[in-house]
């Protein structure tokens, strides 16, 4: 492999009738350096990396270089194309749940990149294909070539991809968003894994993310895109040092935003208490005579969340914080324990108690999912009326939509209109309009900004905190992201395998965590530098 | 939009089906009764302009009047189907996984092992031939189809954070169904109401063509098929003309389903064709 | 892997038990008694109660139904009210006529099928594909027994390769045999294709649309070489459930056109049997379509074991 290898793309644009998709993208990359491409959703970022391994979607045709060590590769044939890549390009892609064909085993998967560009006899390319899952953190004695991906959880599945890429020891490795879909501890993992990689093999890597905080630790190169254009570029430590752009700025901003949340009242009464919760689910039989064995989402959970408070729950996926969550809104009995707000149970005998539901309201992470694409805004936000003993008089009902649509940002006219009419972000605070409504006493965000892009997730934040100012608001804040859980609460609880490992003070915990998970949570986390001195001002 | 090409022919095919068989209950071209045998077997000319059968009789009249058979069959079996299957549809994925969705799934697979031939011998042995056998055969074999395709529409519904939302908002599940799912999926059950109507009407041809529906004096495109068998080689416009009705009216509502599919889908909209 | 073959084992035949109490249970309901039939309006009230006992239709319903079942399973299906002769045996003879038709017609439906969806998926948009997809709209429209009628014209009546209808049993050679079912195949496996090319295009078109399809061409694959890699044998589970339900409808439609080439089938045993009140007769065949079909069902979810690995594991 020559060191000198170049990927350069020029000019390259890309329209998709009158949209504009790219507009004059030029990057180059170098062995053994890595550049990142990163903005919000839109930028055309991930448009960049397809264009250049030649697999757009059907009928887009970019214009503009791709030259790779000079050759062009817009003006390759498509059997040409073919031999490159996996050769000379390897591609790793978001989402490993589904990125592996489910029907082959993996040994089978890395070994066809071998055997469709090489003459290598099967035999060879089973060894060097157990050497590459061995590379990637995937011993073939522990994880055997002949295990299906089903078999392997998200971040395995994820190092399979990535076997499959590298395999060819190709000279460049393109990356989309390669760690979106992962908990944080594994995403620290496979980002030391890309980066050794890119060191050790003298690859040179393009890697696409919206997230700044991962770019900032691993890219040389940072090119900020926004609507199909590169809006600034430069080294990390300059660029980040510099900020020319103040679109770079902003989203630097937004990315470690900070809200002040005003201080809690001092000693107020209980208001939510969880009392020793359990919630099991059982498992399949593994053998028809075996004993089905149960599983503890939630194990022997207890706190109370004082009336006023700002609470937050942070754990990975599967830490059992969905099911608690459920529990608490009284949409799943539990096993055993009590959940009660204001000193009275969530479940009434068999059935959800309706005060109490009154009470508690929520937002939930998907700002598309989460509303009737029949029905129109007045009718989205006041179905928690339902709960109501007597029905509003038509009047109070309609005051009420224009106050609360009003208190979230939006005009008292949006009543009229349909969910689809709203952008992501105007969605989301719908669904705080609708938790409003009923002025409840609790409010439960569950992932409520995780889907939202940072400058959209930044606005959302102020929101909460304005209405928390306001309305005097308690609120259980649900996250998997401890930058995030930071400064909108008062306290924190770190869930992991059904049980709370650490509670305390948000201050506290985050920044002198006593817990060795919470400790590897943090140290996991990929962080921005500190905000330049210039701009903080 | 081919869609909407494909959806307007689609359309305007059934609606002549439909239009003739409306127009045959206040006027026919010649009394489907009339036996004329100087008049047998004529090719279509200006006067029979679909020719006559073998009794002298108008086809154009009896394809107009079997219309009436074939449309008020299939239409009553699809309402049966939807009438039963989509309910239980609906509660078996309110109650996903509890013995009530077993057992109402299971039931359907039953159904499935029963195509609507074998029901359509069943009740023929019990109460002999009739076109109503051919709406209960139908019929049946159509609930658990509309049955699968509410609860798996229903149960992807499920998941979505409106109806948790609906669920905090402390509503029921046969509220929710009523409110929030089946509005949803309305679009789905037009689409597969349409595809189960063309069915009826290929059902009910073969059950009428083997003698286990519609009965004489009572005109249906199936029987007109079995009367003119042993006469399709020297007077085959007997064939054509009542297989040609079942082949266009089949085609027009395949088509109208198609183009419905493509126009109601929001997930193939916008897909590149 | 044993778990799900058991649980689908043990749903088969609770299948099995629960479509036979139904078809018993109606044929019990159905109004008239066999052997007052059989003897006619003048029969003598004794000569009737003794053609009932050696019937077997003076025992309590119960015992009658346990002896209905465990004769079938003995292969003893009762003696016919209108020939006198075992039912099993008229049932063996026939079902050499209607089982061969409707494997020839799901063979010939698949071989056409799968390479005709294979090829309008790759042509997706293109002229070929328009051109399969409106041959195949046009081919559900066509009702089988219509198209045989004017495949009998065609290729018996005006060209004289094959014979209108009849068979001359297999006795007469394999090849005369399978001649004589040609048609019937033919006319049975068109419609069905149409609808199979129709699926096998449609599940080709999703698996296209899977990130590991992306995946495989990001590997350097073609995309020829993704779709037979990577994509058959995922579309094939969809396809395979079509395949299962079709083989019901295949059954039923060889009934039907056993009408039009007037074959010695279950078909005419059945319409035979149903005009002449031989009611044990029907009893048995429906019993034994259902059965059929069941048992095709069980096979299907056990192919998918096979095609999935997912399966294998998780249950």
């Amino acid at each position: 492999m020559s060191d000198d290898s170049a990927l350069d793309v020029m000019g390259l644009s890309l329209s998709l009738g009158r949209l504009e998709i790219l507009d004059a993208v030029s990057l180059s990359l170098r062995a053994g350096e890595i550049v990142a491409i990163t903005g919000e959703s839109g930028s055309g970022k991930s448009m960049t990396a397809l264009a250049i391994m030649g697999l757009l979607p059907a009928g887009m045709r970019p214009s503009g270089q791709i030259q790779l060590d000079g050759r062009d590769m817009l003006s390759l044939s498509e059997r040409e194309m073919c031999r490159l890549r996996g050769n000379d390009i390897g591609m790793i892609f978001q989402e490993p749940m589904t990125a592996l064909n489910p029907l082959k085993t993996i040994g089978d998967q890395v070994l066809e990149t071998i055997l469709i560009h090489t003459e290598s006899s099967k035999a060879a390319a089973r060894l060097r294909a157990a050497e590459v899952l061995m590379r990637v953190g995937l011993p073939p004695e522990k994880y055997s070539l002949s295990r299906y991906p089903h078999q392997l959880s998200g971040g395995q599945r994820q190092r399979v991809v990535i076997a499959m890429a590298i395999v060819l020891r190709p000279k460049f490795l393109i990356a989309d968003e390669p760690t979106t879909a992962l908990d944080v501890t594994t995403q620290a993992q496979i980002l030391a894994l890309l980066k050794d990689l890119v060191r050790q093999e003298g690859m040179g890597m393009l890697i696409i993310t919206h997230d700044l905080a991962v770019v900032g630790n691993l890219a040389d190169h940072i090119l900020i895109m926004r609507r199909g254009k590169v809006l600034e570029r430069g080294p990390t430590k300059q660029l980040f040092a510099a900020m020319s752009h103040p679109y770079t700025r902003m989203l630097f901003e937004a990315s470690s935003h900070q809200v002040s949340l005003p201080p809690p009242p001092p000693e107020a009464a209980p208001l939510l208490q969880v009392c020793d919760v359990t919630r099991a689910y059982q498992l399949p039989r593994k053998g028809i005579f075996s004993v089905a064995q149960s599983f503890r989402a939630v194990d022997n959970v207890s706190f109370t969340l004082r009336a006023g408070e700002r609470l937050g729950l942070v754990g990975e996926s599967g830490c059992g914080k969905s099911t608690l969550t459920r529990a608490i809104l009284g949409l799943e009995p539990v096993q055993a324990g009590t959940i009660t707000l204001n000193g009275a149970p969530v479940w009434a005998g068999a059935r959800p108690n309706r005060v109490v539901r009154r009470n508690i309201q929520v937002v939930f992470q998907d700002p598309y999912g989460s509303f009737n694409p029949r029905h129109k805004v007045a009718r989205l936000i006041t179905e928690p009326y339902h709960l109501l003993d007597a029905p509003l008089s038509e009047q109070d009902r309609e005051a009420a939509v224009s106050e609360a649509l009003v208190a979230v940002g939006l005009s008292p006219d949006d009543g009229g209109k349909y969910p689809h009419e709203f952008s992501g972000g105007q969605r989301q605070r719908l669904a705080i309009a609708r938790a409003l409504i009923l002025r409840p006493e609790l409010i439960v965000f569950d992932e409520a900004v995780s889907a939202l892009d940072v400058s959209v997730r930044a606005q959302i934040l102020d929101l909460i905190v304005d209405l928390s100012t306001r309305f005097a608001l308690s609120y259980l804040f649900i996250s998997h992201d401890l930058s995030v859980v930071r400064s909108i609460t008062d306290r924190v609880m770190v869930m992991q395998a059904g049980a709370i490992v650490e509670h305390g003070p948000t201050d506290q915990v985050l920044v002198q965590p006593r817990h060795p998970y919470t400790q590897s949570l943090l140290a996991a986390a990929p962080r921005l530098p500190p905000l330049p001195k210039r701009v903080a001002q | 939009m081919r869609g909407s090409y494909t959806l307007i022919l689609g359309a305007a095919m059934t609606l002549c089906f439909a239009a003739a068989a409306l127009v045959s209950f206040i006027w026919v071209p010649f009394d489907v009764t009339l036996v004329d045998i100087p008049n047998k077997l004529q090719r279509p000319t200006g006067q029979h302009w679909l020719g006559t059968d073998h009794f002298g009789r108008d086809l154009l009249s009896m394809i107009m009047v079997g219309a009436r058979t074939s449309i008020a069959v299939a239409l009553i079996a699809v309402g049966i189907g939807i009438l039963i299957g989509v309910p239980l549809g609906l509660l078996a994925a309110a109650r996903k996984g509890s013995w009530l969705d077993e057992m109402i799934m299971r039931a359907n697979d039953l159904i499935f092992a029963f195509p609507s031939l074998v029901i359509a011998i069943l009740i023929t042995a019990i109460f002999g031939a009739g076109a109503v056998n051919a709406i209960i055969a139908i019929g049946i074999f159509n609930i658990p189809v509309f049955a699968r395709v509410t609860r798996g529409g229903a149960l992807s519904l499920w998941e979505r954070e409106f109806i948790l939302s609906a669920r905090v908002a402390g509503k029921s599940g046969l509220l929710i169904s009523v409110e929030h799912i089946l509005p949803n999926l309305a679009n789905l059950l037009i689409v597969q109401g349409t595809i189960q109507f063309s069915l009826g009407i290929l059902a009910e041809a073969g059950l009428s063509y083997v003698g286990l529906g519609a009965q004489p004096p009572l005109p249906s495109w199936g029987r007109m098929l079995a009367d003119a068998q042993t006469m399709v080689s020297f007077a085959p416009h007997l064939a054509l003309v009542p297989g040609g009705a079942i082949i266009l009216t089949v085609l027009g509502l395949n088509m109208m389903g198609d183009g419905l599919r493509d126009r109601l889908d929001p997930k193939l909209r916008g897909r590149p064709v | 892997m044993l778990r799900y073959s058991l649980k689908r084992l043990l749903s088969l035949g609770i299948s099995l038990v629960v479509a036979s109490l139904v078809i018993f249970a109606v044929i019990e309901v159905a109004p008239g008694d066999p052997a007052r039939f059989m003897l006619g309006i003048n029969a003598q009230p004794d000569t009737v109660a003794a053609l009932r006992a050696e019937l077997g239709l003076d025992v309590p319903k119960v015992q009658r139904y346990l002896a209905w079942v465990g004769g079938m399973l003995s292969g003893d299906f009762g003696i016919s009210y209108t020939y006198r002769v075992p039912v099993g045996q008229m049932i063996a003879d026939r079902m050499w006529v209607s089982l061969p038709l409707a494997l020839m017609a799901l063979t010939l439906s698949t071989v056409i099928a799968l390479p005709v969806g294979l090829y309008a998926a790759n042509r997706r948009g293109g002229r070929g594909d328009m051109a399969v997809m409106g041959l195949t709209q046009l081919g559900i429209a066509v009702p089988n027994f219509w198209f045989a009628m004017i495949l009998v014209v065609i290729f018996a009546i005006n060209l004289r390769w094959f014979s209108a209808g009849g068979f001359p049993g297999w006795d007469a050679g394999l090849l005369v045999g399978l001649k004589a079912l040609t048609l019937p195949a033919v006319a049975l496996a068109l419609p069905q294709a149409a609808i199979l090319s129709r699926v096998m295009r449609s599940a080709l078109i999703d698996i296209l649309s899977e990130d590991f399809m992306r995946t495989a061409r990001a590997k350097g694959l073609t995309r020829q070489q993704a779709l037979w890699r990577h994509g058959l044998r995922n579309a094939l589970i969809p396809v395979l459930t079509i395949m299962g339900l079709q083989f019901s409808f295949l059954l039923a439609g060889a009934i039907i056109i056993e009408q039009v080439f007037f074959l010695p089938g279950l078909g005419r045993l059945v319409f035979q049997s149903i005009s002449q009140r031989d009611l044990i007769v029907v009893e048995s065949v429906v019993m034994l379509l259902v059965f059929a079909v069941i048992v095709v069902n069980f096979a299907v979810d056990l192919a998918y074991v096979a095609v999935d690995p997912r399966l294998r594991t998780q249950l």
